[in-house]
């Protein structure tokens, strides 16, 4: 019997499963996973010292590149903990806004996760079907940001603009009867309230065609099913978080746990998984996207009921509104220094996280009192789920190596930030 | 009888076959998919797309050298040098915007006194040669001439919440 020795495999940075830019060093025995070894840091782009350069409100914009799936998350999270560090609170109708901005937030990044999950294991429908379902989505971020992903929405004090009473239609083209581009515009004849109300009306219908095509499939199930187990005791040494954890049957979120904004005036349900495999962790986040459905139907029917300021009128932190700015000196004077200085915040340290559709997405935040913060930390939770990729995939085949990343909905933005 | 119907359906495909029922019913569905150029996904008016620079009714530009969008830009796009016109008037002698740097977050626009930068909602343009990505002033205000019409719609329909 000669001396075998176990072949070294690269995969990725390049690789079209890998998710952006991992590259995993495998040593395999045969197609056994003996050892995954995850390179991170191929897109570092050095957010944290960076934030240190700027006034706070200026590195909004860098949150949301952070998971560039799920934007206004991101946000959510170094907003909050500014405000925590100034002591001041949003209105009441912002913190509705964000939390239904959060859930569709959270519906964003479970269809691309899906979508991509599938097209790992070799489900194409669905990728397609989800792409369908996140254009709407987008545009609700469109219409109240200005810009499809990268929002900049949430401003500490709460979001810059109110929701729009319009949404954008359709034009006429050559492609398309009058008719036609009636029955397209539809949904989009009043605000954007009633636009969203036409979408979740439709969604939870399209989580089932979703699961037709998938919950059953013995293709799926073979390739999912008791892959990548993890109980519930080590899913909390390797600091898993979401839907990860919740996989494995520890029903753990921030929003029940320790609630932030108005989440404990709302009614929704947490799934939890039974095995810790590939499949309940599906499941767990499909069903979260039913629940995120329910949180939206609750905050538009809150939002359309009362009206009021979006923003805090503490024009130290927040800038004035522009008609004012236009003919009252003392609030140009606030816009031209909140726009070049900034604000600056007590000295201390926060930490403030939210339930990121991945996980505890945290920002811990240093401030020596200036303007800018002294040190930015970002707690993402891909880089613990990533970590365990070794633990998961050890023992599996080559193809559950995919599928047990493509389940730890990994993406590359947090994770080397 | 739960035994035997679960071994139909296992020899029969049954639940391939209903995935199938389903994209077959997509396959002859309407189709939802856009004929790009002709046809376009509708734009918000508070879209930001590609940088332009105003200029009042009467043909004076807007901008007062200010230098706010300088100091807001997070990503340090935008170089202006100033020097009073013959006029007496403070006015830009270079205005650049560097659009490989520009994160397209708003904040110039937000941050503009006198309503001079603004993102228009162009977001096809593309370059094709080395430095064409530095927007100079006369780019801009040639941009923000020609679309002026727009420009001023999309600011009107957003102006309430603002």
């Amino acid at each position: 019997m000669p001396d075998l020795k176990n072949l070294t495999l690269n995969f990725g940075p390049q690789h079209p499963a890998a998710h952006g830019v991992l590259r995993l060093i495998l040593e395999m025995n045969g197609e056994v996973i003996e050892r995954a070894d995850p390179h991170v840091g191929l897109l570092h782009r050095g957010t944290e010292k960076l934030a240190e350069t700027k006034p706070f409100n200026q590195s909004i914009g860098y949150m949301d590149r952070l998971d560039y799936v799920s934007m206004m998350c991101n946000e959510h999270a170094y907003v909050m903990a500014i405000e925590k560090l100034l002591g001041i609170t949003p209105p009441i109708r912002a913190q509705y806004i964000r939390v239904m901005f959060d859930e569709i937030t959270r519906i964003l990044n479970h269809l691309l996760w899906l979508g991509a999950h599938g097209l790992d294991i070799g489900a194409m429908t669905v990728f397609l079907y989800a792409f369908r379902e996140r254009e709407d989505l987008l545009d609700c971020y469109e219409a109240v940001s200005g810009a499809r992903m990268h929002a900049t929405y949430y401003r500490p004090g709460g979001v810059y603009r109110d929701l729009p009473n319009a949404m954008p239609q359709y034009a006429t083209s050559k492609w398309r009867s009058e008719k036609e581009t009636r029955k397209m515009n539809e949904s989009r004849e009043g605000s954007l309230l009633d636009f969203l109300e036409d979408f979740i009306s439709r969604f939870p219908g399209k989580v089932d065609e979703y699961e037709t095509l998938l919950t059953d499939n013995r293709i799926w199930k073979q390739r999912t099913v008791g892959i990548g187990v993890v109980s519930p005791e080590r899913a909390l040494a390797l600091g898993f978080t979401g839907p990860m954890l919740r996989g494995s049957g520890v029903a753990w979120d921030l929003r029940k746990k320790q609630p932030y904004e108005v989440y404990d005036k709302l009614d929704f349900d947490i799934p939890i998984g039974v095995n810790g495999d590939c499949y309940d962790r599906y499941l767990v986040r499909m069903e979260e996207m039913r629940q995120s459905n329910q949180i939206i139907k609750q905050c538009i029917s809150w939002l359309r009921a009362n009206p009021g300021e979006v923003l805090l009128a503490d024009h130290k932190v927040t800038p004035p509104s522009r008609e004012h700015m236009k003919d009252d000196m003392e609030s140009l004077i606030h816009h031209f220094k909140l726009y070049t200085e900034g604000y600056s915040v007590p000295a201390g340290e926060v930490y403030s996280a939210v339930e990121h559709p991945k996980g505890e997405f945290g920002i811990y935040l240093v401030s020596d009192g200036a303007n800018k913060p002294y040190r930015l930390k970002i707690r993402a939770p891909g880089f613990s789920h990533l970590a365990s990729l070794d633990e998961m995939s050890r023992g599996h085949m080559l193809a559950d190596v995919v599928a047990i990343l493509s389940s730890q909905d990994i993406v590359f933005g947090e994770i080397d930030r | 009888m739960k035994k035997i119907v679960q071994i139909i359906k296992s020899f029969t495909l049954w639940e391939l076959l209903i995935g199938m029922k389903l994209t077959g019913r997509y396959l002859f569905a309407k189709k939802v998919t856009l004929q790009f150029p002709e046809e376009k996904t509708p734009y918000s008016p508070r879209f930001r797309g590609l940088h332009a620079l105003r200029r009042y009714p009467n043909g004076e530009e807007r901008c007062i050298a200010c230098k706010l969008c300088e100091a807001v830009c997070p990503a340090l796009a935008i170089t202006i040098e100033a020097e009073p016109r013959e006029d007496g008037s403070r006015r830009t002698t270079r205005y650049d915007i560097d659009l490989f740097k520009c994160i397209y977050c708003g904040f110039c626009e937000e941050s503009c006194p006198v309503d001079s930068i603004v993102e228009t909602n162009m977001s096809l343009y593309h370059f094709e040669n080395r430095g064409e990505n530095i927007m100079t002033k006369p780019m801009l205000l040639a941009i923000g001439d020609k679309y002026e019409k727009e420009i001023a719609e999309s600011k009107r329909a957003d102006a309430p919440y603002r």
